[in-house]
């Protein structure tokens, strides 16, 4: 079973409500420690967005987040993102 | 992969599939490992909640000594049960009494003591709760269900910067003839970030 409907409801309430914000929220952990910065790093990134966009949903401010922190830190070049990714 | 018009997925939102996308760039350039990915989502959803931080106050009830150091330092405290770990660096405890309610919110984004309470819920992260419960506390929990004497103090405690805090509710009435298990299952999310009181 896929969905939602499949993920775990530990303390009555879901963590993650899809799959690719659990992801999203990994991946933020995993390169702030792979890059070696302290979590303030990708925090100011997520209050920049979430202060830019008050409309957007939270976990795409936190994608939004993530994707400028791996730009800004020369982990992937804009353009490879770009090409990755459809429609935007 | 075989063509079976039969079975197709719901179609992936544009957010979901930039999602994917990063998550497999940055595993081409090992920058990232899936199991790892794997791991720490297995963790906030299963082992990483607010029954942790339930234990904190049940053990804070019935011991005084743990309670001292508890509102002393939180970090130390909340680590003697093996809790710790990311955004829980600088944890603070702050103690409602019959005279003080405390209630916590990250006005610029959604800054939460993770070790303790695990990931925060949604109502906690909306513009809304975050603008009003600086603003109109007392307004704010009434509509949320907890209605406040006017002679409390409320004190609205905001995790922007680096510390994060945790509510430690008063114990119900009845708590000395309960052992610290039956305690910490009456402790509730909202009562440790201090919209309900158990």
């Amino acid at each position: 079973m896929t969905g939602a409907a499949a993920l775990p409801r530990r303390n009555g309430e879901l963590a993650f409500e899809a799959p690719w914000q659990g992801r999203a929220f990994a991946m933020a952990l995993s390169v702030i420690e792979r890059l070696g910065l302290p979590w303030r790093e990708f925090q100011r990134r997520l209050i920049d967005q979430i202060g830019a966009h008050p409309d957007m949903p939270y976990w795409e401010c936190w994608l939004d987040a993530l994707e400028r922190l791996v730009i800004e830190r020369g982990v992937v070049a804009a353009d490879e993102l770009d090409r990755t990714r459809p429609g935007r | 992969m075989s063509d079976d018009d039969h079975h197709h997925p719901a179609p992936i939102s544009p957010v979901e599939a930039r999602a994917r996308a990063l998550e497999e760039l940055l595993t081409e350039k090992g920058f990232i490992q899936p199991g790892l990915l794997d791991a720490v989502v297995s963790a906030y959803e299963n082992d990483i909640g607010p029954m942790n931080g339930a234990k904190v106050v049940a053990r804070a009830w019935v011991d005084p000594e743990y309670k001292r150091r508890l509102l002393a330092d939180g970090t130390a405290a909340i680590s003697e049960l093996g809790f710790g770990g990311p955004e829980g660096e600088h944890l603070v405890v702050v103690e409602n009494t019959p005279a003080v309610h405390n209630v916590v919110v990250c006005t610029l984004c959604s800054c939460y003591p993770w070790p303790v309470l695990g990931l925060p819920p949604t109502w906690y992260k909306s513009p809304a709760y975050r603008a009003r419960m600086v603003r109109e506390p007392r307004v704010l929990l009434r509509e949320m269900g907890l209605d406040l004497a006017e002679d409390i103090e409320i004190r609205v405690w905001d995790s922007s910067a680096e510390i994060r805090y945790l509510v430690l509710p008063e114990p119900p009435a009845g708590a000395a003839a309960l052992d610290e298990d039956a305690l910490a299952a009456g402790v509730t999310r909202d009562a440790m970030i201090g919209t309900a009181r158990p």
